[in-house]
């Protein structure tokens, strides 16, 4: 299995919002593609699409509050050779546009990239509705669809770089808050390719997004208490990387999975559904249970949504007991 | 234009083209036959006398293109496609079997000549303008088209489709609205009216045509009529009638999804062949 050491300052990181770069990466599939085009539906700027629009004027469409209309245009655009991004806020964009992405985007396998800003439960103050917590299970289940989960905002850059030069449908999710930078530059991305970014041996904590960082302090902790944690980043949902998830159930034996999302059908699901196929071990969940968000402040609804690394140090030790009754 | 067929000749085309979409949809089973021969005439006209294409090139890019947004009439399209020589008419006897490129409503990767798929109503005027804003991008002179039913209008993404097309000011988008006054749950005036359907499309900044859908020179007129208009996108609101051409599936909501079986298939080939 590959180690990709990261070297960040668990105590204290750099805090970037994963928006930025996605905002980032869009002007650099601009200057990289000529055929990359761009759709703002009102929230241009708040999704970070305003870079973009600034540097190339004459690649961006306003489409007004009409999500539905924004992907089916995108749609368009690509049937006559563009690479169109369409970006909203995940719960309208894989939500209000399902159908659209599904029968017009998905079906016929058509080159338009989606972002979905103001992922997960982190979003705060604006609530429930605009959390996205169950978008990831809804692009997941689509043929041609592929879906990644950037860890911060240098690795949404690249991811949106990536699905810019892979052809087809392609989700890529960000947020909207400030979340800790644990890639730097050089650390490889690779759409599909998951990798270990601390080896372990006693459980394997699997993760996406923001809680991969969680993920890395959880497993700091659960070493002052003698347990060896590997910690996989597992950026891309779809197509899942069923190699390097086997690899690790196979040398830990327990797995845990962590991610800003409802537990049924998101990326947990995703990496239990190889396992229990290929190599069933004991495993838990940490995500969403089953409920909507609330207004809140960031932190206080990570504590309160059980999205931190004490909560995953707990599973983990559960995890654990699993394991030795076996 | 693709093929300079006058008038009579015409005529004569879309009744040899009712007759293939009734035995297709006979042998198939089922499908969709009142909005097929309502849509039949302008799809005609269209592929005959209107758009650029080349079926022995079906995706140059300088061709025009075409949405059929109200997917469910594609045995109307299909007819017409293997007409102009995108693929051999034997498949059409394969509609809606397995492994057949006919599928039941349009797949563009099975079917050649079929620009986009659909199939999912209100979704497919969107696309035509991204098309038509993408043809524009790259100064190219292509026109786009998209036919769409009276019932889809009742679809809230056409109006989000129309404020974008009026907004971007498409003349190189045409759209056309077959009203055959019929849904599937009955006239569209009392499932969800949609009148006044005219001072809609001018209220959304489009130049609205009339024309009698069934009568070739009204439709070639109305299209050259969208093609000479600049700075707005064109609607053509065709007046058909739902089933036209087979009497006893005029004017029929029942006859909205259902095929002829072979004995109704052989009275309707009767008055096609007599009239
Ligand atoms: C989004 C969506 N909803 C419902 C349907 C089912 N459906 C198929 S045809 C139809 C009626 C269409 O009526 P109209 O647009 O007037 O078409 P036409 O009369 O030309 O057949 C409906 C509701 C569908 N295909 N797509
Ligand atoms: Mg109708």
């Amino acid at each position: 299995m590959e180690i990709v050491e990261l070297k960040v300052n668990l105590a204290s990181p750099e805090r970037v919002p994963s928006r930025d770069g996605y905002g980032h990466g869009l002007v650099d599939a601009g200057k990289m593609d000529e055929n990359v085009v761009a759709l703002g539906a009102d929230i241009t700027a708040s999704v970070r699409v305003d870079w973009f629009q600034k540097e190339f004027p004459e690649r961006f469409f306003s489409v007004g509050i009409a999500e539905q209309d924004q992907m089916c245009i995108a749609a368009g655009l690509a049937l006559m050779g563009k690479v169109p991004f369409v970006t909203n806020y995940g719960v309208f964009l894989a939500g209000r546009a399902w159908d659209q992405i599904r029968t017009t985007v998905c079906y016929s396998n058509l080159n338009v990239k989606l972002g979905g800003a103001h992922g997960g439960i982190s979003v705060g103050a604006d609530g429930a509705t605009h959390q996205a917590l169950e978008e990831i299970a809804l692009m997941r289940c689509l043929p041609n669809m592929k879906v990644i989960v950037p860890a911060d905002a240098i690795e949404a850059r690249k991811a949106t770089v990536a699905i810019a030069k892979t052809y087809g449908p392609a989700y890529v999710r960000f947020g909207r808050e400030k979340v800790p930078v644990v890639t730097d530059e050089a650390t490889p991305f690779e759409i599909g390719k998951a990798y270990c970014c601390k080896d372990g041996t006693d459980v394997a904590i699997v993760a996406c997004g923001a809680m991969v960082y969680e993920a890395l302090v959880a497993a700091e902790k659960l070493a002052k208490s003698g347990i060896s944690a590997m910690v996989i980043n597992n950026h891309t949902v779809k197509p899942i990387d069923k190699d390097t998830l086997i690899e690790a159930a196979k040398k830990t034996k327990a797995v845990v999975t962590a991610e800003e999302h409802q537990l049924m059908g998101g990326m947990g699901s995703a990496v239990l559904e190889v396992l229990a196929q290929n190599y069933p071990v004991p495993a838990r969940m940490v995500g969403v249970e089953d409920r909507f968000g609330e207004s809140g402040d960031p932190d206080t609804l990570m504590k309160a949504f059980g999205l931190t690394s004490d909560h995953i140090v707990e599973v983990a030790k559960e995890v654990l007991k699993m394991k030795m009754a076996r | 234009m693709f093929r300079n067929l006058n008038e009579g000749q015409l005529r004569a085309k879309t009744k040899e083209l009712r007759t293939k979409i009734l035995k297709m949809l006979c042998e198939a089973g089922s499908g969709h036959s009142g909005g097929s021969l309502s849509s039949i005439d302008i799809l005609t006209v269209l592929y005959n006398k209107v758009m650029n294409h080349d079926p022995k090139n079906p995706k140059y890019p300088g061709r025009d293109r075409f949405v059929l947004s109200k997917g469910h009439v594609c045995p109307a399209l299909y007819v017409v496609l293997a007409d102009c020589g995108y693929f051999d008419e034997s498949h059409l006897m394969t509609l809606r079997k397995y492994g057949s490129i006919l599928q039941g409503h349009p797949y563009m990767h099975k079917t050649p000549g079929l620009d986009v798929s659909s199939g999912s109503l209100g979704q497919g005027l969107s696309v035509a303008v991204g098309m038509a804003l993408g043809a524009r991008m790259d100064k190219g002179n292509q026109r786009v088209y998209c036919l769409m039913g009276d019932g889809e209008q009742q679809e809230g993404q056409i109006w989000e489709a129309a404020m974008a097309a009026g907004h971007y000011k498409l003349d190189n988008l045409c759209g056309i609205v077959d009203q055959n006054r019929l849904q599937i749950d009955g006239f569209v005036k009392d499932v969800m009216n949609i009148e006044p359907l005219a001072d809609k499309w001018t209220a959304f900044n489009w130049n609205v045509i009339r024309c009698d859908g069934h009568d070739m020179s009204s439709i070639e007129n109305a299209f050259a009529q969208a093609a000479a208009f600049k700075g707005k996108p064109s609607v053509i609101i065709a007046d058909t009638v739902k089933g036209k051409g087979v009497s006893f599936m005029e004017n029929k909501c029942n006859w909205h999804g259902v095929a002829p079986n072979k004995e109704q298939l052989e009275t309707a080939m009767c008055e096609l062949e007599c009239d």
